[in-house]
């Protein structure tokens, strides 16, 4: 392990920045997005709830490969020239919000509607009550299974390995083939995982008991 | 007195088996026996063939045989060994599989886009070469690239799988180009085509096999590594693989083996018949 480590350090090193780079792009972008659909999903306008309901579904039901497959070539072919990390970060991006998208709106549900109406009683507009009244109260609820789906996120990143894009299991896969000790290879890979996940988790504990 | 009974019948079977399994030990296995001896007594000789490679040998779905350059190149050794009316029977090996199935005698021989490395020379013997492999550049018709020496620039991207030497090579033939790795052909020829990388880089025999089914593709620069394909036979069977030789040295000779050549390989764009005829 401590051969892995040394003599492959630097691309270990860039891995960790790729895969980390990836997670925060696509961490908050699926957040956004994420967030936006599931508020979609519960608005009274039909055509909007139907938007939202395709979205989900259809990102939430095929594999992130795919997705990330169908950046990767498809749109370099017919749309933009993008490279295996855009590509894949993008994949990435759009199938992790379908999941946020539906723990959010499972979190906007659980706000007893009494929340929305008194607001709205109270003179404020639809969107003001969703954004100062019932949002809030949705977050809270959700920071648990929103923690996991961010630990999600982040290895899923791994998917860029498959699309050149990089990150850490892209030169786990390389060090492996190249130093032909794949056990301590993926090891090593695995404790660099950590190194993300690990704080990361952590903090939504930490958000969790501050804001119960 | 019951008991005892049982005791014997135990006791009994014991002493039965172990009869039978020393005779099954006292037979010569299979693979220790003289393959050549065998073949002519059978006049078959059974050859380890891959059938996923296109050009090499790929398995043809309507009449359920194998088809290519190594399983041509089989039945004329075998009609040189045994005769005209020599039979070569074919079965279908991957590079897994193929080293195991030759020891334990399944197969007698591999012709099956098989390099010769000094590691495979520790378990097998192999005959002389009998394709000039080496690694190559697949690349899109009219592109710039003619030459591992042009992708020797700073932002040149290349193809390749992950694994595979071939990319170890790229990084010493042009160190400052930047290797995207796959994780197979399939995977590496579809970012070829929609341009995430200049060329693949690859074994030439595979990359004509690319070639032959991507029109608009083609094989540039030659090889510019040397990693010959040898038939690879049992240790231990030196007058089969003497006779594999002289037989290879013979179609060579009358033409044959350039004939093969140009039945699988005249019309794959880039192929350099001059040079890899004999």
């Amino acid at each position: 392990m401590w051969y892995i480590l040394t003599h492959y350090w630097s691309e270990l090193v860039q891995g960790l920045g790729y895969t980390l780079l990836s997670s925060i792009i696509a961490l908050v972008f699926s957040t956004i997005i994420g967030t936006m659909f599931a508020i979609f999903e519960v608005l009274p306008n039909r055509a909007m709830r139907i938007i939202g309901r395709v979205y989900i579904e259809l990102f939430r039901n095929i594999p992130l490969l795919v997705i990330a497959m169908f950046f990767y070539v498809i749109i370099p072919m017919y749309v933009a020239k993008i490279d295996g990390f855009t590509a894949g970060t993008i994949g990435l991006t759009i199938y992790t919000s379908s999941f946020i998208a539906e723990t959010v709106r499972a979190g906007i549900l659980s706000v007893d509607t009494g929340q929305m109406e008194g607001a709205r009683s109270n003179g404020l507009t639809y969107w003001q009550a969703m954004r100062y009244i019932v949002l809030p109260q949705a977050f809270k609820i959700v920071i648990p299974p929103l923690g996991n789906q961010f630990i999600n996120l982040v290895k899923n990143s791994s998917v860029l390995a498959f699309v050149a894009g990089f990150d850490l299991m892209y030169q786990g896969n390389s060090i492996a083939s190249l130093s032909l000790d794949t056990i301590n290879s993926y090891m090593v890979v695995g404790v660099f995982y950590l190194i993300i996940t690990l704080p990361l988790s952590y903090y939504m504990r930490h958000l969790e008991k501050r804001l119960a | 007195m019951k008991k005892f009974t049982r005791y014997l019948g135990v006791i009994g079977m014991l002493g039965l088996l172990t009869v039978f399994l020393t005779a099954c030990g006292s037979r010569k296995s299979l693979s220790q026996q003289d393959v050549l001896t065998n073949d002519r007594a059978s006049n078959t000789i059974t050859w380890g063939v891959k059938a996923d490679t296109k050009l090499f040998g790929l398995m043809d779905v309507k009449d359920n045989t194998i088809k290519g350059f190594d399983a041509d190149i089989a039945t004329a050794i075998t009609k040189k060994i045994l005769g005209k009316n020599g039979k070569a029977k074919f079965v279908q090996v991957t590079s897994q599989t193929r080293i195991p199935l030759l020891k334990n005698g399944n197969i007698d021989a591999i012709i099956a886009t098989m390099t010769i490395t000094p590691e495979r020379e520790k378990q097998v013997n192999f005959s002389n070469s009998y394709f000039d492999a080496g690694q190559s550049l697949l690349v899109k018709k009219g592109s710039s690239i003619k030459s591992v020496k042009d992708l020797n620039k700073t932002g040149t991207k290349v193809i390749g799988v992950t694994g595979a030497n071939s990319v170890a090579n790229i990084k010493k033939f042009a160190p400052k180009a930047q290797v995207l790795e796959l994780s197979d052909y399939a995977q590496a020829m579809t970012a070829l085509k929609s341009g995430q990388g200049v060329a693949l880089t690859t074994d030439n025999g595979i990359l004509y096999g690319m070639a032959s089914q991507n029109p608009g593709y083609e094989v540039v620069g030659g090889a510019f590594t040397k990693e010959p394909y040898g038939i690879a036979i049992n240790k231990g069977q030196g007058p089969f693989k003497k006779e594999v030789n002289q037989a290879l040295k013979e179609i060579e000779a009358d033409g044959t083996y350039n004939r093969i050549l140009k039945k699988w390989f005249g019309n794959v764009a880039g192929f350099d018949y001059k040079e890899a005829s004999r």
